[in-house]
C-alpha cells in the first residue's frame, strides 16, 4: 500500500494536495483497495460549497456505497469528468488520474491541519 | 464459455409446440379484426416444440441453488428453510379464493387468523398491539418512524430531529430515518461489539427522537448494556426502536418490549420461516407499547363478541393506511402456520438450536479465520479473512467463490461494514450436525488452500458453467436484453 509523503490525509481516507492556488482531493490507496472495483462516482457540481467533514459525493463499488467527505472548507472548481466514463481510475491510479475534485480552499492554511502520511498510516493499524 | 444456449438461439423457424384442429369457420384477415396500431411483426418470439421448451426450462431450474438443494450460510437474512406445511396452509381454498373487498361477514376466517396472529405476536414479543400492514422489514421501519414522529409531534415539546444508529446497523435504518425527514446520527461500537455507552451519552440530547438498535446486532452479539442503553435514551426523552432482523435468536428467551424497546418491526421470513428472496412479497409487522398504540395505522381488526370487523375509527392520532388493503396476507398465513406448528416451546427450541449451531461453527472455525469479537455469539457470527489477505493475498470474496466449488452457497461477505474482509455466517435452526460439519470442513480446507495454493482460491469457482464474473462490468453495463443478429 502506497501513501505519498507529499500529500495530506484525513482519517476518513481522503487525500488532499495543493495544486497552485487550488487543492486536489481523492481517496487513498487503502480506501480503493477496501472498496474493491469502483463502478460509479457521484461528483458534486462546480460551485458547490464544501464543509470539512461533511459529505460531498458518493463512491460506489461492487461491494458497497460509501460517502466522500470534504477534507477542508472550500468551493468545487472542477470535478474529474474522466471518472464518469472510467470510474476504475480510482483503483488503478488513486493519487493521479483518479483524483475526484479540485477545490478552491476557503483558507489555504487549512491543509496544514490534516494528517501527514505517517500519521494517516497510524490510523490504519 | 461453456453455457447453455438461450431459448432464442435454439429457435427453429416453423417449429411449433401445438397442433390445432382444422379450421371449420371461414377465415378472417387479422387486419380486419385488430386495429393496425396493435399489430406487431417485430416480436421475434422463439419457435420450438413442446419437448424442447420443457427441456430448456427444466435444465435451467436444475442450475438453481436453493435452500431445498444446498446449505445456505446466508441464513435467515436471505431465506431459511420454509416448512412445506406453511405452503399447504396458505394454499387452502378458503384463503386463496377470497378477495379483500368482500363483505366482512364472508371473510370471518381470515379476520380471525389475522386477529389471532396479532395476539400471538404480542405474546411472543411483549407488545400491546401490532399492525400487520407493512409489506417488508424496511416498510416496517418507515411505519414505526412515522409513528415515532407523530408521537413527538403530539407531545409538542420542541423539535426532535435526530435518530441515533450504531455503526453495526443495517443500511435500511439510516435510509428510513432520512425518508421521514429525521437526521441519522451514527455512533461507534466498542471492542466487544456493544454500543459504546460513552458515545451514546454524548450523542443523546433534547433533539434525540429515537435510538434504532438491532439486538442481537449484525455481529450476532447481544448488547451487554441494553438496560442501561434503554434507560439513557428514555431519560433523554427519546424512544427505543427495535430492528427485529435478528429476533429469531431470542424467541421465548427474552422479549424486546421487556428490554425497554417501545416499538419494533419483525421480518416474517427471518423470524417465522416465510419465503423470501427473488422479489416475492414480504411482511414486516410493527409492534408498539401503550405509548404508541394511538398512532397505529388503520384500519385495525377488532373483535366484538364473536365477530371480527375492520375499524378505521379507533384513534384520531393514527398515521392512517400504509398499505392497500390489509398487508401481504398470504405471507402472514405461512408465518401463522409456523407459529402454530411449533408452539411456544417449539419456537424457543428453534432459537436455542440456531444459537447452538452458530456457536459450534464459530468455535470450529476460529482457529482458521480471525474472529474479531471472540465471545459467545447468538444465531450468527462474523469471521474475517484478514489473516488470509495479509499473508496470502486471498480476500473474503475469493473464499466465498471457492465455497461454490465445494457445493455450498457462499455466506454474506463485506457486511457488517465494521469488520474488514468479513464473512458473516448464519446456519439457522434447521441444519443437521452432519451438514454443519461438512461446511466447516470445507472452510478449513479452503484456509489450507490459501496457504499452499492461493491461486486456486483466487481463480475460483472452477466447477460452474460461468467462472469468475467481471462484477464491475456487470454493474456498469447491465445488459439483460437479447437481440437477434441481423439475418444474413
Amino acid at each position: 500500500m502506497n501513501y505519498p509523503e507529499n500529500l495530506k490525509y484525513t482519517k476518513e481516507h481522503e487525500w488532499a494536495k495543493a495544486d497552485g492556488p487550488a487543492v486536489l482531493v481523492g481517496i487513498t490507496d487503502f480506501a480503493q483497495d477496501s472498496l474493491g472495483d469502483v463502478v460509479y462516482v457521484e461528483l458534486p457540481p462546480v460551485g458547490k460549497e464544501l464543509l470539512a467533514g461533511k459529505e460531498f459525493g458518493v463512491v460506489e463499488s461492487v461491494k458497497s456505497v460509501s460517502s466522500l467527505f470534504a477534507p477542508i472548507n472550500g468551493t468545487v472548481v472542477e470535478a474529474n469528468s474522466a471518472l464518469e466514463g472510467n470510474p476504475a481510475l480510482i483503483n488503478t491510479s488513486p493519487y493521479a488520474e483518479g483524483w475526484i475534485v479540485k477545490v478552491k480552499p476557503a483558507n489555504p492554511a487549512d491543509l496544514n491541519g490534516l494528517l501527514s502520511a505517517t500519521e494517516y498510516q497510524k490510523t490504519l493499524s | 464459455m461453456n453455457r447453455d444456449k438461450l431459448i432464442f438461439e435454439k429457435s427453429v423457424p416453423g417449429a411449433v409446440g401445438f397442433s390445432l384442429p382444422d379450421l371449420d369457420v371461414p377465415p378472417e384477415e387479422i387486419e380486419k379484426l385488430v386495429p393496425p396500431e396493435l399489430i406487431r411483426s417485430d416480436l421475434n418470439l422463439p419457435e420450438l416444440s413442446e419437448l424442447d421448451v420443457v427441456r430448456h426450462f427444466t435444465r435451467l431450474s436444475q442450475k438453481n441453488v436453493s435452500v431445498d438443494t444446498h446449505f445456505y450460510p446466508l441464513g435467515s437474512c436471505t431465506m431459511k428453510y420454509n416448512p412445506k406445511v406453511n405452503e399447504e396452509a396458505a394454499n387452502l381454498p378458503g384463503f386463496t379464493g377470497i378477495h379483500p373487498l368482500q363483505d366482512e361477514k364472508e371473510i370471518q376466517g381470515i379476520l380471525a387468523l389475522l386477529y389471532d396472529f396479532e395476539r400471538s405476536l404480542c405474546s411472543i414479543f411483549g407488545y400491546e398491539a401490532f399492525t400487520l400492514q407493512p409489506a417488508a422489514g424496511a416498510h416496517g421501519e418507515l411505519t414505526a418512524l412515522m409513528m415515532i414522529k407523530e408521537y413527538h409531534r403530539s407531545r409538542g415539546k420542541g423539535a426532535r430531529s435526530k435518530v441515533i444508529i450504531p455503526d453495526s446497523s443495517h443500511g435500511t435504518n439510516p435510509a428510513s430515518v432520512a425518508i421521514v425527514g429525521y437526521e441519522p446520527v451514527v455512533i461507534r461500537s466498542n471492542g466487544r461489539g456493544n454500543i459504546d455507552v460513552a458515545a451514546l451519552k454524548s450523542a443523546l440530547g433534547t433533539d434525540t427522537a429515537a435510538l434504532m438498535l438491532t439486538n442481537p446486532n449484525t455481529l450476532g452479539l447481544f448488547d451487554e448494556h441494553i438496560l442501561e442503553v434503554a434507560e439513557l435514551v428514555h431519560k433523554a426523552g427519546g424512544l427505543l426502536y427495535y430492528d427485529g432482523a435478528n429476533a429469531n435468536a431470542n424467541l421465548g428467551i427474552c422479549r424486546p418490549a421487556d428490554l425497554g424497546f417501545d416499538v419494533a418491526h419483525f421480518n416474517l421470513h427471518k423470524t417465522f420461516s416465510t419465503p423470501h428472496g427473488g422479489g416475492g412479497p414480504g411482511a414486516g409487522p410493527v409492534g408498539v407499547n401503550k405509548k404508541l398504540v394511538p398512532f397505529l395505522p388503520t384500519p385495525r381488526i377488532v373483535k366484538k363478541g364473536k365477530k371480527y370487523k375492520f375499524s378505521s375509527n379507533v384513534s384520531p392520532k393514527s398515521i392512517g393506511r400504509v398499505h392497500p388493503f390489509h398487508g401481504n396476507i398470504n405471507v402472514i398465513i405461512k408465518a401463522y402456520a409456523y407459529i402454530r406448528s411449533l408452539g411456544g416451546e417449539g419456537l424457543k427450541k428453534a432459537s436455542e438450536q440456531a444459537v447452538e449451531n452458530a456457536n459450534y461453527m464459530m468455535n470450529r472455525l476460529k482457529e482458521y479465520y480471525w474472529l474479531p469479537y471472540d465471545r459467545p455469539c447468538q444465531h450468527e457470527f462474523v469471521l474475517s479473512a484478514k489473516w488470509q489477505k495479509e499473508k496470502y493475498g486471498v480476500k473474503a470474496l475469493d473464499i466465498a467463490k471457492r465455497l461454490i466449488d465445494y457445493g455450498f452457497h457462499p455466506p454474506t461477505i463485506y457486511f457488517p461494514l465494521i469488520v474488514e474482509e468479513s464473512l458473516m455466517i448464519e446456519p439457522t435452526e434447521s441444519e443437521s450436525r452432519a451438514t454443519i460439519d461438512e461446511f466447516c470442513d470445507a472452510m478449513i480446507s479452503i484456509a489450507k488452500e490459501c496457504e499452499v495454493s492461493p491461486e486456486l482460491v483466487k481463480n475460483a469457482p472452477q466447477t460452474t458453467p460461468v467462472k469468475r464474473l467481471d462484477e464491475a462490468k456487470a454493474a456498469r453495463e447491465l445488459n439483460l436484453r437479447w437481440l437477434q443478429e441481423p439475418l444474413k
